[in-house]
């Protein structure tokens, strides 16, 4: 088994994938010959050919919009949008076509698609390369979304979300990409789209996140235990459809729940998954369930004490846990 | 710089002068600042390298007292050479809370400046072409007379917005410019693999409008096709597109490395139409020209860099409770 | 008119689906004008160009992108009346959408017909990708998109035709001009006399046909058909064309355009045209048109009866086809 980064394990997995099903084809904006920007896809214009790596024009609603034609006429796209900051001029074709083209049709038509995206900050990308846009997608019905946190994670969920016969997006972390390390098997898996990963037992606060934060949630509860406090963390990994049992148990093992996401707060993930528990488990609970999130405001900003007070690091996440578990 | 005499009577000596400084104010920031990159002072810089001429023609046919911008993140001779100054520049580059385009919010190079007539601008391409058809079309019905340039690269030109703006545009007659500053290149994807046509001039019959091709290496050229430009849109007439062809001497942006797409000998055939070279060519022809005025000039432009890097280094950050500052122009509660 | 690559029998079968395409959309203004159906969008004075380019398809191998007012062109690809019924009255079994579309949203998997929705010009974009699908599967099949002329001002047009042109894709965007997106006129939709003088932007044929000459029609489309399967890329095609009726049964045209202007073009009504042309070619009889009629009658009463008799869906459906599994 191999060591592999966060973005290697991608990689290897859609060169898995392309050598598996021959009507794999992926493209977007400078993913061919540059093998994209953030090297995701380097290699595999030269093993695959131009005709199934291919350089799209810059154009997102297109880029969108001839995978679902594509996917309708039995290809498997998988295409990327560069950042998940410019998936925004596509969001007609994902909304409105890719993901009610089954449900308008009486489930005659459907999109298998897979939409790769690079999201997230903390690495000075600024109000147009730093977004969390999950929530906006997580909304509809008729999307999955997937957030893998760790680089096994996100060989299994990218295996599956290619396999699935719906629309998938599929958000990778830009931070994770390099900074997260991983034993990943050769060996392809599934890991089924929607099914919650409980990252670490704990028995007096439970995190529930996804992501990178993952990542820093683990982090966080590491430092706690050495103050006595013991933190499970809860990996979401899909954030539509969200395993609720899963949640449920976990906010009746500890009683007490932080929800945590570096998207802004109002209408995050968080709201929906703390609305699940007082519905219910509220009995259940010791304490408010709190959350944790990106602050309100557009997106992340550039110099580095705006950027820092945006970002959700482990000591906020470690603070914030200490005062629920104190409650 | 082979052109007719006459074509360029309205720039006298100090306006050419003028405009040779520009171009080479803005070569000089731009190094200093991939320096600054190097050093680990900026975290990312991208690049306007070898699109000087072209930006300091097309601002110097423009009125910044009346006219707009709405430029890309390639623009900064464009900007420079519109009024920003390099300590504002400079100020963007390091994030600094007295940046004017976004007080330290924005990535570098995403010019902005209210007080200027610069209108602010995003990462994702094109949509500045329909804010700037916007801002021309207010123009056009306040009855106020003056013009829009908005600029981007050719590979934006495929984005629907370019689209829908450049018809909006010619249905309304709308007083702006649209300047492709066609490099060849969108990040590491040749323009054949962008479009199937090689004039981005050619998509303006489309539109009803005229669509004009210069060399983007000649800043008199393009500063004589904007004026004509900006000349039939005062006059009620519409948009013009116009395509400048150009180079980038660089990689995309610090993040990239051309190297994987462009290779070195294409880049050394670029390098050989550098309009700051041809221009201090053309003027020593002219007799406007000399060694003597090439030193005081690079002594000043350095002299004006160094400023810019001290002023800007030594400027405060932002603090950080002014997150919340400007989500919204009022208080929600 | 030529009719070149078109045997009488060919063209019989046009006129038949140009008339009977008249008849099912006159039928569903009546039961809109009765309360019996919601809405209506027409292809009134569009069956030509319809019918002619449907039958230069492959029909039911090649794909089709449709938009609302191609009632006409679905039927000559081989949607039964019986089916436009049940889809116009939202029937469980509609197989465009089992009732779940408004009316005029056509999508039939088998019979190659891509489901649309409502925002207009998305279907160029997918019939591109449907074609850049067949390049790689090399399934020798051609995609068509069909639109109307406002459409062309969205930016999904011209990143479809962009797209198309960059990777010589065997697609085609199929303009049907009728010189109104709604209420507003061309002139204030575009600069520009012809939707098809966009094509030289993206360095694909731009063409200029005769709606109201099925013939001509299907020439065109032939030859770009032709040239798509050869691997020679896109071709856009722009047919004139004028539609009779308001834009549907919510509109009143007569707040945009004159009755005058009508009266000029329905002179030129491409069913009244053609049926004179088969007459003096010796083509079509009294006897034939008469029989004919009587066909189309019977298969518009047919439909209606059959529409209305079936079933809704039950409302236990709604949460149905939201995933796959």
């Amino acid at each position: 088994m191999a060591v592999l980064s966060y973005l290697e394990a991608i990689r290897e997995t859609l060169r898995q994938e392309l050598r598996r099903d021959s009507r794999i084809i992926i493209y977007g904006e400078d993913v061919g010959v540059r093998g994209g920007v953030f090297r995701v896809t380097e290699g595999l214009q030269k093993e695959f050919g131009e005709e199934r790596v291919i350089d799209s024009p810059l154009a997102e609603a297109a880029i969108i919009g001839t995978a679902i034609g594509a996917a309708v006429n039995g290809l498997r796209p998988v295409p990327e949008i560069q950042f998940a900051d410019f998936i925004f001029p596509a969001i007609n074709q994902i909304i409105q076509e890719a993901a009610r083209i089954r449900y308008r049709s009486n489930g005659t038509f459907s999109v298998p698609l897979v939409i790769r995206a690079p999201f997230g900050g903390g690495v000075h990308g600024a109000l147009y390369h730093s977004q969390s846009v999950e929530a906006f997608f997580a909304h509809v019905p008729g999307l999955k979304v997937v957030v893998p946190g760790t680089p096994y994670d996100a060989k299994g969920l990218l295996a599956a979300a290619i396999q699935d016969e719906d629309p998938v997006l599929y958000f990778e972390h830009k931070a994770a990409y390099r900074s997260l390390k991983g034993e990943v098997p050769d060996e392809r898996y599934i890991i089924p789209i929607g099914q919650a990963d409980l990252k670490r037992q704990g028995q007096d606060v439970s995190i529930i996140t996804y992501g990178l934060m993952v990542s820093y949630a683990l982090k966080a509860a590491e430092e706690l235990e050495k103050e006595g406090i013991s933190v499970e963390v809860l990996d979401l990994r899909t954030v539509r459809p969200l395993d609720v049992d899963a949640i449920l148990e976990t906010a009746k093992k500890t009683g007490k729940v932080l929800v945590l996401h570096e998207d802004n707060l109002t209408g995050g993930l968080g709201g929906e998954i703390s609305a699940l528990i007082s519905e219910h488990a509220l009995f259940y609970l010791d304490a408010p369930i709190m959350r944790l999130a990106g602050p309100d405001v557009p997106a992340m900003p550039y110099s580095p004490p705006l950027e820092h007070a945006f970002m959700v690091t482990p000591e906020k996440i470690r603070d914030k846990a200490r005062e629920l578990a104190k409650y | 710089m082979p052109r007719e005499k006459g074509l360029t009577l309205d720039l006298d000596a100090d306006r050419l002068h003028s405009m040779y400084y520009y171009m080479v104010l803005s070569r000089e920031l731009d190094r200093r600042i991939w320096i600054l990159n190097r050093q680990g002072k900026s975290a990312f810089v991208i690049s306007g390298q070898g699109q000087e001429g072209l930006q300091v023609g097309a601002a110097m046919a423009l009125n910044p007292k009346t006219d707009w911008l709405a430029p890309y993140y390639r623009d900064m001779a464009l900007v420079m050479a519109f009024g920003m100054t390099p300590r504002e520049v400079m100020l963007g580059q390091l994030g600094r809370a007295a940046d004017p385009g976004s007080g330290g919010r924005q990535m570098p190079s995403h010019y902005g400046h209210s007080g200027k007539h610069i209108l602010t601008g995003s990462s994702p391409v094109a949509t500045q072409v329909t804010h700037g058809v916007g801002i021309a079309w207010a123009m056009r019905i306040k009855g106020e007379n003056g013009v829009v340039l908005t600029s981007l690269g050719e590979g934006s030109t495929n984005q629907g917005e370019f689209h829908e703006a450049l018809n909006f545009a010619a249905v309304h007659h709308v007083p702006v410019i649209i300047l492709v500053e066609n490099n060849g290149y969108s990040i590491s994807v040749p323009q054949s693999r962008e479009m199937a046509v090689r004039d981005v001039a050619s998509r303006a019959q489309g539109y009803g409008i005229p669509g004009v091709v210069v060399q983007g290496s000649d800043p008199l050229a393009v500063y004589q096709v904007v004026a004509q430009a900006r000349e039939r849109a005062l006059k009620g007439l519409g948009p013009t597109l116009i395509e400048a062809k150009t180079h980038r001497f660089t990689a995309h942006s610090s993040d990239d490395d051309d190297r994987s797409y462009r290779s070195r000998e294409e880049l050394q055939e670029e390098l050989r139409d550098d309009a700051v070279v041809r221009f201090r060519e053309w003027l020593e022809q002219e007799r406007l020209w000399d060694q003597e005025k090439e030193d005081a000039l690079l002594k000043r432009v350095r002299h004006e860099v160094d400023d810019a890097t001290d002023y800007a280094d030594a400027a405060a950050l932002p603090q950080a409770e002014s997150i919340y500052d400007h989500v919204y122009g009022s208080s929600l509660a | 008119m030529s009719d070149k690559g078109l045997t009488p029998e060919l063209m019989l079968d046009m006129y038949y689906h140009m008339a009977l395409a008249r008849a099912v959309d006159d039928r569903m203004w009546i039961l809109n004008r009765q309360g019996r159906a919601p809405v209506v969008y027409t292809s009134n004075g569009h069956e030509a160009a319809q019918v002619g380019s449907a039958f230069a398809l492959n029909r039911g191998e090649d794909w089709i992108c449709p938009y609302y007012r191609d009632l006409a062109l679905v039927l000559a690809y081989g949607m039964t009346p019986r089916e436009i019924m049940l889809h116009l009255l939202g029937r469980a079994e509609d197989p465009n959408s089992g009732g779940r579309q408004m009316p005029a949203h056509w999508g039939h998997m088998k019979l190659h017909i891509l489901t649309g929705g409502s925002v207009v010009a998305t279907q160029d974009i997918h019939a591109t990708g449907l074609a850049l699908a067949s390049k790689v599967l090399k399934d020798g099949r051609v995609s068509v998109a069909y639109f109307g002329e406002g459409s062309t001002s969205q930016g999904e047009f011209h990143e479809a035709l962009n797209f198309a042109a960059v990777h010589k894709l065997p697609v085609i965007f199929f303009n049907e001009n009728n010189g109104y997106a709604i209420s507003v006129p061309a002139r204030k939709q575009m600069a520009i006399q012809d939707v098809a003088s966009r094509a030289v932007g993206y360095g694909m044929p731009g063409v200029i046909v005769d709606g109201n000459d099925p013939i001509k029609v299907y020439e065109v489309v032939k030859e770009a058909a032709d040239r798509a399967r050869r691997g020679d890329g896109p071709t856009l095609i722009e047919a004139k064309t004028y539609r009779f009726v308001p834009h549907s049964s919510d509109d009143d045209d007569r707040a945009y355009r004159s009755r005058e202007e009508v009266a000029e073009a329905k002179k030129r009504d491409p069913l009244t045209v053609f049926a004179a042309y088969l007459k003096e070619a010796g083509i079509l009889t009294e006897d034939k048109l008469a029989e004919m009629q009587q066909k189309i009658k019977d298969a518009v009463n047919d439909a209606t009866d059959y529409a209305e008799k079936a079933a809704l869906p039950d409302p236990s459906t709604l949460a149905d086809h939201v995933y796959g599994s």
